[in-house]
């Protein structure tokens, strides 16, 4: 018997050995295979070579990008992320200084009348290759801007040039265009109506120059890779792997060379994920993040000095207001009103700090004629009343002529604010006037497909700001504007809109606005939810990054490093 | 031999079109397309982006166009990567998620076979209990757990090195492989130990194993030829779709560890809708796929004589 076991011990002891053998060949084979995989993978992609979020002594500072930018083509780019990549590296005619000021950019002068507009190019701004930049260059990508066949989606910025929709529309040739260059260094753009904020509009992205030789040359692929784009911006791209990394260098050709203090800016990693970035910020491998809900507790634990932002946009209910629908009836649409409250929903709900209840279509950072709209007209808002509510609420269902209002279909995106917020709604409504919801979550495209087939009865929605200018919030809710997507349909509404589209009188467009506040609110158009706050950390050896509600953000261009620290 | 492999690969390449067929359908059937934008865009630009796109067809049509550029291996244009051919997008992200996915297949199956192994020796001992212990977590607990811990760990083990010992995201380096690697080569590798242990407790009760005792052959020759190379059938077997597990599950890895993989683009262009860059993944892993299961279905025949008699 003892000698069976005895046996037995051998036997594991002796395979044991084996096993041991076996495991230190396998990882010797995994260490070989891994060199081979890495040299085979030199081969096929570049990977970064990423050093630390902040290195003096190259003057590189090291960031992440939430995802590859889609579209470097400034004539069609329409996402955040290709727009912060092509601040940093394309000028317009003006721009955004780090106060958030219009300055000069490719323009040194500028004369803005009613009926036409006159830029001074100056004369020291460069292309990459050493090319002046001239006129010609405008006019070729705003030519191609609003030529059909390129197929914009933001081609609509550009209808404030004369011709520009009916181009766009395929009804007048590209070259009807009223733009012209005069000479180099003189643009001259004849203007569709008299139009108030024109210089704001040329600091956007897709007014950005382009030079024609070089898209020519590029063969349908201009934008698509680091060395098929030509720059006028204070950096250039030097090297994007895609998926992977995108580097920026300081461009020695760029006029305001003193403006620049770094020079390398390495977006080593691309990476969604807010934990993901939250490690490289706590590896030191990368200067700024934004933090969610669920890392904050995290950085108030590592005693990071936290930043707040609110990055412009406003977030609300859109009711539909289509025939044959409930959300039809005003005295529903204000019995919902009374049953919410923004605030709670802000601070109770939510509970990330840089979120604002919100009270009007018109976020508050918004400027007026003397100080910001929202102080110069302020908006009207609603007490949480559930007895009012209630009441109204009769009153609807006489006048549809129900007993019971039917379940209300409120169509929501798919992410954590969403889903915390339609379930707060559905719950309040459903306790203070025993509305049923019926939430249909759907992911973000086919959110926008049911919205603008009218397929819901509330959805929550938001807008971003395209220029600093309150008409981007302003005519939202006009009878012809398709991002318009419950059809409310108020003439009234319309006619304001339209004073502030056409007047230059600064007075009469902000009262305008505020006609166009009052209607929003009185007749419950939407319900305001809330204004977006963002919290970042940055490291504490870089200042001078910028944010910014309209326009490229966040900018990295003014940024310097500072010692010690 | 020959006559099995062709068959097998025609019932492959009817799997494929099935696949592609029903994406295809699939796709077209939910609300929206890719060319639903935040800013809605006036009906003369819509047309004609949709004419630009062939979307303006019938759908069977924009089918029978689809398969015939998919004959023809181009697989379109990418609808939110607006300049990337999907072509382009596969010939440069797969190798980063091939390269991924060999590291953790062969840590999963080297793994799985030492695990298995050496829990089938100490069977019912102290070896045995904790590693099947952790063989339940690995199998229970998803990759993000713990690709999320994996990467923490990094943070702190740098942090605590005071040097950065292992990079903790990112592509490029030997270093940059080894823990995404590992982690999604993990829950396989648990699994695998697990069939390993049953596999191997069978064959040491086997007649063969007992007749090689008898017969008197050195310990050595028993656990190696006789036990662990009959032991080891089943866990081929599975690592056909094994590599399905781990191609598919690499997404969640390859976010968190920010690696340039095929894997990301697979996931996003479902969510936004990118016509063209889900047929291309999908059909493309499908393929793969396809081609893994024969592969190792022929590769059983090389190692079990017995198989090559069908």
């Amino acid at each position: 018997m003892s000698d069976i076991a005895n046996n037995q011990d051998d036997f594991t002891r002796s395979a044991g050995r084996q096993l041991a053998i076996f495991a230190l060949s396998s990882i010797a084979g995994i260490a070989l295979l891994m060199l081979g995989l890495s040299w085979a993978s030199d081969l096929t992609s570049t990977g970064s070579g990423a050093g630390e979020a902040v290195d003096a002594a190259t003057g590189t500072v090291t960031l992440v990008l939430n995802e590859e930018p889609p579209q470097l083509n400034s004539t069609k780019a329409t996402d955040q992320v290709s727009m912060r990549v092509l601040g940093h590296v394309m000028e317009g005619l003006l721009r955004y200084d780090e106060d958030n000021r219009l300055v000069p950019g490719v323009a040194e002068s500028w004369e803005i009348g009613p009926e036409e507009a006159v830029f001074h190019l100056r004369e020291d701004a460069r292309w990459s290759d050493g090319q002046p930049v001239t006129a010609h260059d405008f006019v070729f990508s705003w030519r191609t801007a609003v030529d059909p066949a390129t197929a914009s989606e933001y081609g609509f910025i550009m209808y404030a040039v004369k011709n520009a929709e009916a181009i766009n529309r395929g009804e007048l040739p590209v070259d009807a265009l009223g733009v012209t260059a005069v000479d180099d260094r003189t643009l001259r753009v004849e203007l569709e109506r008299p139009i108030a904020y024109f210089d704001k509009l040329v600091a956007f992205v897709t007014y950005y120059p382009v030079r024609e030789a070089f898209f020519e040359e590029t063969g349908g692929r201009y934008g698509a890779d680091a060395d098929t784009l030509l720059y006028n911006g204070p950096f250039e791209i030097t090297s994007w792997v895609h998926g992977a990394s995108l580097r920026m260098e300081k461009n020695p050709h760029y006029w305001d060379q003193d403006r620049v203090h770094i020079q390398v800016l390495d977006h080593a990693y691309i990476t969604q994920d807010p934990n993901a970035q939250l490690n490289l910020f706590k590896d030191g491998k990368i200067a700024y993040t934004t933090l969610t809900e669920e890392n904050l507790n995290e950085a108030l634990v590592q005693g990071w000095h936290l930043h707040r932002f609110m990055d412009g946009s406003v977030f609300f209910i859109e009711f539909n207001h289509r025939e044959g629908r409930v959300t039809r009836n005003w005295h529903l649409r204000k019995a919902i009103q009374l049953a919410l409250d923004p605030a709670e929903l802000v601070y109770r709900v939510i509970k990330l700090p840089g979120y604002v209840p919100g009270e009007s279509l018109f976020p508050i950072w918004l400027q007026g004629v003397e100080s910001t709209l929202r102080q110069e007209y302020p908006a009207p808002t609603a007490q949480m009343d559930p007895e009012q509510a209630r009441r109204h609420l009769a009153q609807a269902k006489q006048e549809l002529g129900l007993a019971e209002i039917p379940p209300l279909v409120m169509l929501t995106g798919d992410n954590p604010i969403s889903n915390k917020q339609s379930e707060y709604y559905q719950e309040q409504l459903k306790q203070v006037l025993g509305l049923d919801i019926r939430i249909d979550k759907q992911i973000f495209k086919q959110r926008l497909a049911k919205m603008t087939a009218g397929d819901f009865d509330l959805v929550l929605a938001g807008w971003g700001p395209d220029f600093d200018d309150p008409l981007t919030f302003g005519d939202l809710f006009a009878s012809w504007n398709l991002n318009n997507r419950g059809r409310y349909d108020n003439p009234e509404l319309d006619r304001w809109v339209r004073v502030a589209q056409s007047s230059t009188d600064p007075r009469a467009r902000m009262d305008a606005f505020g006609e166009i506040q009052r209607i929003q609110f009185e007749d419950v158009v939407v319900l305001p939810n809330y204004e977006r706050g963002i919290v970042y950390v940055e490291d504490p050896r870089i200042e001078g990054m910028v944010r910014r509600a309209v326009g490229p953000d966040p900018d990295f261009t003014n940024v310097r490093i500072v010692e010690g620290s | 031999m020959w006559r099995y492999t062709l068959r097998r690969l025609i019932q492959g390449v009817i799997t494929v079109w099935f696949i592609a067929t029903a994406t295809f359908m699939a796709m077209h059937a939910v609300p929206g397309d890719p060319l639903t934008s935040d800013k809605a865009v006036p009906a003369e630009i819509r047309a004609n982006l949709e004419a630009k796109y062939g979307l303006d067809k019938p759908v069977f049509q924009q089918y029978l166009i689809y398969m015939g550029n998919l004959v023809r291996g181009d697989f379109g244009i990418s609808f939110v990567q607006k300049n990337r051919e999907v072509n382009d997008i596969i010939r440069e992200h797969f190798p980063v998620s091939a390269t991924l996915g060999i590291l953790a297949i062969v840590f999963a199956g080297l793994g799985g076979v030492l695990w298995g192994a050496l829990t089938a020796l100490y069977r019912n001992r102290l070896p045995d209990v904790v590693i099947m212990f952790l063989v339940i977590l690995g199998i229970s607990v998803p990759s993000f757990v713990f690709a999320a811990l994996g990467q923490l760990t990094l943070v702190n083990l740098n942090d605590l090195a005071g040097f950065s010992v292992l990079p903790v995201a990112g592509w490029g380096t030997v270093w940059h492989m080894l823990v995404p690697s590992l982690v999604l080569g993990l829950s396989t590798m648990a699994y695998l130990t697990r069939l390993m242990r049953s596999s191997m407790l069978e064959v040491v009760s086997s007649d063969f194993v007992r007749t090689a005792r008898a017969k008197g052959l050195p310990p050595t020759r028993i656990f190696s030829k006789h036990q662990l190379r009959n032991a080891i059938l089943p866990v081929i077997t599975v690592l056909g779709p094994s590599i399905a597990a781990i191609t598919t599950g690499g997404f969640v890895v390859e976010l968190v560890f920010a690696i340039p993989g095929l894997g990301r683009y697979f996931v996003q262009a479902v969510q936004q809708l990118d016509y063209t860059v889900i047929m291309g993944t999908t059909v493309f892993y499908g393929a793969f796929l396809v081609l893994m299961v024969i592969i190792v279905d022929l590769l059983y025949g090389l190692i079990d004589p017995r198989m090559r008699l069908e």
